[in-house]
């Protein structure tokens, strides 16, 4: 064995070197994971795990989450709670507003869009600004009326573009077609979401289970729908029978009310997020 | 003049504090520097002096009734809906007028690449605003975050003392390049990506619209903090307190230092989150009789509410010349 020379070093100025040296790497491993942390955040909206409805007046999905501050100023607005902010399973999508029309349906009745109004940074606009390209199909023809001002000197909805269109997704299991009728609350006692109703109180919206049906044939999806000519209950022949089925028409801004008040469980009626008009 | 600002802004970027050389010196701080090598103080009896002025904590109770003021004024202005400040932290509306937070803000525009009126004016607001009330205010009297992390930093410190377990400092300078990589992320993915894991967000928005998974990242980021890295959020990684810090450099409100009064204990660097801005405490290195401490201090006032001799107080700028 030999006895290795060492030069003679100061140990104080050695360890100062080492925990220096040490510093500088863990910092770079803290930059490298708190990066990564917040990358994952991408996966969620790529895989677009969840197509979420947004609220009215969104601009097309990749501008609105780049836009959106995730304040919630339009969840404070709507007169029936009906947008909802996601969380963080939704990655870049946390703190966005969506609305999940089967809980609760955004159904007008605050009468101007009052989440365009308080969006501070245009997520939520009456007219989209001529460079951010909105898709021709999600234009509707002519400004909706709202059936609950139907008689006031301006019965039109401030709104260009719709959110979805309704689907009647799943026939078998609508009421109408299988001839059957509604008694009580259209979803049930459980139920808490809540709908404004012209005949009971315009300002103040009510639980749905609050306004009991008693109908022969249900034709709730026509008969709540706020938008005049969006939905009808037309008769058709199929395979020899003549049946009653709604139908989904061009002023449809894809609000959800039907898919809110459709009694059975799935709902027949469903809306389809950012989903357009074809003919 | 445009020296100081300029050294506060590089201290804030993570750089050193840098000494003065002799030169740089003046006069009186000379004079008192010379005074204070002949002084023989007790040192003992001045750190329990110390501990006994602590308890008042007067700023702390002031900036901890402010903080959650601002905060339930939030949850309360939702649930009573009484609409005074609707909204959350990253964006509001205070009796109407706009108000954005300025990093939030700086994330959707790079993000976005568009900016509408109103977007513009409750920056411009909040700019104004925070540059008049020293920027880095934000951090120590509004944001809900900070109010978790200086009670986890309670429970860090006192592990530590018990020798539980070891503090892990980081460079300060990650936080420079955290701010640039989260901009850069924003400007060319078109997503804010920090905001998916801002916990002064997540919080804010917690206490308004109820809590939600994402409070777990906060916990985790607490847990980091008390058996890891004392303060290392605010610290090492949030970009919304340098852009706070960055408007902060100019304002006139700051914690000023009188070199005279000061008896070089230390106890005020100890409870300090940026104890590098109080380096001019240290003896023999304040180049004048009386100083302002840097843009990265969060005018949190610990520092005031330990000193027991009087050193350091909340000034106004120009305020003195008018009174």
């Amino acid at each position: 064995m030999s006895t290795e020379k060492t030069p003679p070093i100061n140990p104080l100025i050695n360890k100062r070197k080492l925990e220096e040296r040490r510093r500088v790497l863990r910092s770079i491993i803290l930059g490298v994971a708190v990066l990564g942390i917040s990358s994952v955040g991408y996966i969620p909206v790529a895989r677009a795990w969840n197509v979420r409805m947004r609220p009215p007046g969104a601009l097309e999905e990749a501008d609105f989450l780049s836009s959106c501050i995730k304040c919630g100023q339009c969840v404070q607005v709507c007169p029936v709670q009906a947008i909802k902010l996601d969380d963080i399973d939704q990655g870049f999508g946390i703190g966005v507003p969506y609305i999940d029309s089967r809980s609760q349906a955004c159904d007008f009745s605050c009468d101007a869009v009052q989440c365009i109004l308080a969006c501070p940074t245009g997520s939520l606009v009456y007219d989209k600004p001529g460079f951010m390209p909105t898709r021709s199909e999600m234009k509707v023809a002519n400004p909706p009326i709202l059936l609950a001002k139907e008689k006031s000197p301006e019965p039109t909805l401030n709104l260009k573009e719709r959110t979805g269109l309704a689907v009647l997704a799943r026939p078998e299991k609508c009421l109408a077609r299988q001839g059957k009728g509604v008694k009580g609350a259209a979803r049930g006692q459980a139920f808490e979401g809540t709908m404004r109703f012209m005949e009971v109180d315009r300002w103040k919206p009510i639980p749905l289970r609050d306004h009991p049906y008693d109908l022969e044939l249900c034709d709730l999806c026509v008969r709540t729908c706020p938008i005049k000519g969006a939905i009808s209950m037309e008769t058709v022949v199929e395979n020899g029978v003549s049946i009653k089925t709604p139908v989904v028409h061009e002023p449809c801004v894809g609000c959800g009310v039907c898919e809110m008040v459709c009694p059975p469980e799935p709902a027949a009626i469903v809306v389809e997020a950012r989903k357009g008009w074809s003919a | 003049m445009a020296n100081k600002y300029w050294e506060s802004l590089r201290v804030m970027l993570g750089a050193a504090p840098r000494k003065s050389q002799p030169v740089e010196y003046s006069e009186e701080a000379k004079t008192i520097h010379f005074y204070k090598k002949a002084e023989k103080l007790d040192f003992a009896a001045l750190r329990i002096e110390a501990h006994a002025h602590q308890k008042k904590g007067v700023w702390l109770r002031r900036r901890w009734i402010t903080l959650l003021a601002t905060n339930l004024l939030f949850t309360v202005s939702f649930w009573l809906d009484i609409q005074i400040l609707e909204g959350a932290l990253t964006a509001s509306r205070m009796l109407g007028f706009h108000l954005i937070d300025l990093n939030s803000a700086l994330q959707v525009m790079l993000a976005h690449k568009h900016i509408i009126v109103n977007l513009f004016i409750g920056t411009g607001t909040v700019f104004v605003l925070w540059l008049l009330l020293g920027g880095r205010t934000f951090c120590s009297w509004v944001c809900p975050y900070h109010f978790l992390a200086e009670n986890a930093e309670r429970l860090h410190v006192y592990l530590v003392e018990k020798k539980k377990i070891t503090d892990h400092a980081f460079h300060r300078g990650v936080r420079t390049v955290f701010w640039i990589l989260f901009a850069l992320m924003a400007l060319i993915t078109g997503y804010t990506v920090f905001e998916t894991i801002s916990p002064t967000g997540i919080v804010s928005r917690a206490l308004i619209y109820g809590p939600g998974l994402a409070l777990g990242w906060v916990v985790l980021l607490l847990l980091f903090e008390v058996f890891y890295s004392r303060r290392a959020w605010c610290r090492y990684v949030c970009p919304i307190g340098l852009t706070y810090g960055i408007v902060g450099v100019f304002s006139p409100l700051h914690v000023t230092y009188k070199l005279a009064n000061c008896h070089h204990e230390g106890e005020c660097r100890k409870v300090c989150e940026v104890p590098h801005v109080l380096d001019c405490v240290i003896k023999g290195r304040a180049p004048s009789a009386q100083l302002d401490i840097g843009a990265d201090c969060t005018r949190c006032g610990m520092c005031i509410d330990v000193c027991p001799s009087g050193a350091l107080s909340f000034e106004i700028k120009g305020l003195r010349k008018i009174m």
